[in-house]
């Protein structure tokens, strides 16, 4: 960028080169056409945002060029290429970081140059196809940030572009057929993330330049169109409007990298070390098709969008139609419109009234979408207690709340309207709670993506399905109160509500299974009948319960260290990493459990030569393999045989790999990166 | 981004004594500003893309790759795959083959000789020549002798490169397995 002073004259050896580059190509006229054009009433800050919005495009190519040189699309690379540069690359958190923000930025800017335009008039003729090819920018925009979510193919990214693809689908006529090609088949896979991609990286953004060229050709051809009156003398692009506008793009560059920098500042004034991965664009777990999730939101700036369908939520598919087709069709056509409407009387203030509307709106709609997901963080549930007491009553029954209320009109009024609220703040705790899971998922992928035998070529989603620490409490049930979960505990006996949970099982804790913690609980003659053990099965009044009572209890005959014995003995069956006992301590426990007149009168331990069928075989007591076998089948003469109570046999609804997981997770055997437990403290609470 | 409004056609050359003369000053803060924002996206897309730069090959390391009785004591070299864990960038692959080598034993020798099966010319494979006397690669058609020499003329700058070689007491024969540059005249090991 040099003015003719700089360039001109041509004495020295840089004068002549440039006189001769000059000469061939006339690239003078060239600058002093882009740099030196008036601007009516001088420069001003209102008239940045065009500039701003060609810059942070220019940041999206160049960010994007380096990301796609490192990205791979498709189901089983595309999330591994973005955690490798997320995770492993040097600045790749950077790179993935203002390419994330920045396109979020340029949604603002959009909306910030569409109000300026409109404000100021600036579509009115004879601007009127350069505001139309401005529209249509938009749109391009848009479908690059909405083709670009889906890329780090996570959970977020995957079911919220199900959910975009599948209001494609709602269009009349072509919509199935649009919905296909755009998926790139009838299920979401490889075709998808290439074809969107494809979108992504080069159709939208060669489209876009093509608008972007004309759409500036024709800003220049009409030239700036100032704010009026102009008061001030006017003044020259370069250097003063120039000046503004790069002031702007610096703004909007530092805001961007505030947003993905000042978590880690935070973090390092703290005193803590920062995890560069961490820093920036999030990457959630790895894309799975069979685990639905619950937090799935669009990105903020198309959170209005999906508020604003939920008001047709009662009408099925003509509602979704109508809110994610006809208005918004409606709402464009209108804007496409504009410099028609601006040439009536009143027609420039419908505009104005009209773009400051819909921007109003979509903020509204935004913050109830917000409101609904987050209001448990603000709404005081201990004011709720009579609606919740009632609703638990009443089963949310009409007639039956009425008549409870004692069908005073305002008294029911009121308590629908606590109800309503009571809902609100489950529906929103219930979000909160699923993105919170979310969180921990996409962690612990991440770890395990970290591991050094590294993503296993079948796909990081074969780690996650693979995972004791994640897959375990699925399979166990713990979140729902199913499958395992649906008798057994699963609670540490420190924890506050142990006793209570204890109770409402009906078969024994497993918490702990197979350390010496638990056999001593076992062992524990005020606890073996307890609900933590056998006190609410059929074993209550069993052998075991009264042989601990009677005999173990004696200390005539079983004195506390032959007990202890035989606790350590029993853990070292497990073969759980548990304080470490003395080979001599373990080798008389084992002898003692071998004993055909104490623990071998019932269990058969190794060789012990006691007849299988009456109790469980104590060989490998906890092991894998021994809790692989009764998960398989409990009723198998080598466990409970004919006395087993109510434990179905799994091995008939359970694959032998997925029954491996969940007695890998009850062991607490799972991936650990050194220096640390899985997930760290709170999440690995989460889970559990 | 503006221009003259469409009702002035007015080029600078025409301005007046209106027209602020501004400063250099104002110039270079332009520039620096607006150069400061785009360095910082070019700057974070050059940092990753010099990410490989950083990286190493794998240290050389003994790799199993054959029983001393499957090598006859003949003189005639014999092929083996190299068969190890290997990671690409985010991938972990087990157990796969990663390379190979020519392996030798002279008439009534324990001794084995190991050569990288990579031509040290462009890298191809070396096959064994036709009539089975000497080595070929079949990109260049550089030949090499059963022990690694070049016969001339030949496009390779060196000889094949020999890789160290062990024996352990069950008979299982381990080379340390090095990838080296091609090209040049040196036995350079990869970095």
């Amino acid at each position: 960028m040099n003015g003719p002073s700089a360039t001109g004259g041509g004495r020295g050896p840089l004068g002549r080169l440039a006189d001769f580059l000059d000469d061939r190509t006339g690239y003078r006229a060239l600058v002093h056409e882009a740099l030196y054009e008036r601007v009516p009433g001088g420069a001003r800050w209102r008239y940045v945002w065009g500039s701003t919005l060609v810059f942070a495009f220019m940041t999206q190519v160049i960010t994007g060029l380096f990301l796609w040189a490192n990205y791979a699309p498709s189901a089983q690379t595309a999330w591994e290429s973005v955690w490798y540069i997320q995770h492993e690359m040097a600045g790749g958190w950077l790179l993935r970081g203002i390419h994330h923000f920045m396109a979020q930025a340029m949604v603002i800017l959009l909306a910030l140059h569409l109000l300026q335009v409109v404000i100021d008039g600036a579509y009115k003729a004879p601007r009127e196809v350069n505001f139309w090819l401005g529209l249509v920018l938009m749109v391009l925009v848009l479908g690059m940030a909405l083709t670009g979510y889906l890329l780090p193919w996570d959970q977020k990214g995957y079911w919220a572009t199900i959910v975009a693809t599948n209001l494609a689908g709602i269009v009349p006529v072509v919509g199935p057929s649009l919905q296909q090609l755009v998926v790139g088949g009838n299920e979401y896979g490889h075709h998808t993330l290439t074809r969107f991609f494809a979108l992504h990286a080069g159709f939208l953004p060669a489209t876009l330049v093509l608008f972007l060229v004309v759409h500036l050709a024709l800003f220049r051809k009409h030239g700036l169109h100032a704010k009026q009156p102009i008061t001030r003398p006017d003044a020259m692009f370069w250097p003063d409007q120039v000046l503004k506008d790069a002031v702007a793009m610096l703004a909007v560059m530092a805001v961007v990298l505030g947003v993905i920098l000042v978590p880690a500042v935070r973090t390092m004034l703290a005193g803590g070390t920062v995890d560069w991965g961490h820093v920036g664009a999030e990457l959630g777990a790895p894309a799975d098709p069979a685990e639905a999730y619950a937090a799935a939101r669009p990105e903020w700036y198309f959170l209005f969008l999906f508020q604003f369908l939920k008001v047709f939520e009662g009408w099925g598919a003509t509602g979704e139609f109508f809110g994610a087709i006809v208005v918004p069709g409606l709402v464009m056509g209108v804007m496409f419109l504009m410099p028609i409407i601006g040439n009536w009387r009143l027609g420039h203030r419908f505009n104005v009234a009209f773009t400051l509307g819909i921007i109003l709106g979509a903020g509204l709609l935004t913050a109830l979408a917000l409101d609904e997901d987050y209001c448990s963080l603000w709404i005081d549930k201990a004011s709720l207690a009579d609606a919740e007491k009632l609703h638990e009553a009443t089963g949310g029954d009409e007639a039956k709340i009425a008549e409870a209320l004692g069908n005073d009109a305002s008294k029911i009024a009121a308590m629908k309207k606590q109800l309503a609220r009571l809902e609100a703040w489950r529906n929103s705790h219930a979000f909160l709670e699923a993105s919170r899971r979310a969180k921990v998922e996409a962690e612990r992928a991440v770890e395990l993506a970290g591991r050094p035998e590294r993503i296993p070529p079948t796909g990081a989603l074969d780690l996650v399905r693979h995972d004791p620490f994640l897959r375990g409490p699925k399979l166990f049930g713990l979140a729902d109160g199913k499958d395992c979960a649906s008798c057994h505990a699963f609670v540490d006996p420190a924890a506050a509500d142990a006793a209570a949970r204890f109770a409402a099982a009906s078969a024994a804790n497993l918490h702990g299974f197979g350390t010496t913690a638990w056999i001593r609980g076992l062992f524990d003659p005020k606890r073996v009948a307890g609900p933590e053990y056998f006190g609410n099965t059929a074993h209550k009044d069993g052998d075991m319960v009264a042989f601990v009572r009677d005999e173990m209890s004696d200390p005539s005959k079983w004195k506390p260290e032959e007990i202890e014995a035989v606790t350590v003995a029993l853990a070292a069956e497990a073969g759980l990493p548990d304080p470490v006992a003395r080979p001599e301590q373990v080798a008389h426990g084992r002898t003692l459990i071998a004993d055909t007149d104490r623990c071998g009168a019932c269990h058969t331990f190794h060789d012990n030569g006691t007849e299988p069928g009456s109790a469980p075989d104590l060989t490998g007591w906890g092991s894998r393999e021994w809790l692989v076998g009764i998960v398989t089948d409990p009723t198998h003469e080598r466990f409970y045989g004919e006395s087993n109570d109510r434990m179905p046999a799994f091995g008939t609804t359970m694959e032998t790999d997925q029954i491996g997981i969940l007695a890998d997770w009850l062991r607490g055997e799972w991936y650990r990166p050194l220096g640390h437990g899985p997930v760290k403290a709170a999440g690995a609470a989460a889970v559990r | 981004m503006t221009g003259h409004d469409h009702r002035h056609d007015v080029r600078s050359g025409a301005v007046s004594a209106g027209e602020p003369r501004r400063g250099f000053l104002v110039k270079a803060f332009a520039i620096a500003c607006g150069g400061l924002a785009s360095l910082v996206p070019a700057a974070a897309g050059v940092w990753a893309f010099l990410d490989p730069l950083g990286r190493r090959s794998a240290a050389a390391r003994f790799i199993p790759v054959a029983e001393l009785g499957a090598i006859p004591a003949d003189g005639v070299p014999r092929r083996f795959p190299v068969i190890t864990d290997r990671t690409d960038a985010w991938t972990g692959y087990a157990a796969e083959p990663i390379g190979a080598v020519w392996l030798r034993r002279e008439p009534g020798s324990e001794a084995v000789q190991a050569l990288t099966a990579k031509c040290p010319h462009a890298g191809c494979s070396v096959e064994m020549g036709p009539g089975g006397r000497c080595f070929r690669c079949p990109c260049h058609n550089s030949e090499f002798t059963f022990d690694g020499a070049i016969v001339a003329p030949s496009p390779s700058p060196r000889a094949m490169d020999s890789l160290e070689c062990e024996i352990d007491k069950e008979g299982r024969v381990a080379v340390k397995w090095q990838d080296f540059l091609a090209g040049v005249a040196g036995k350079v090991a990869k970095r």
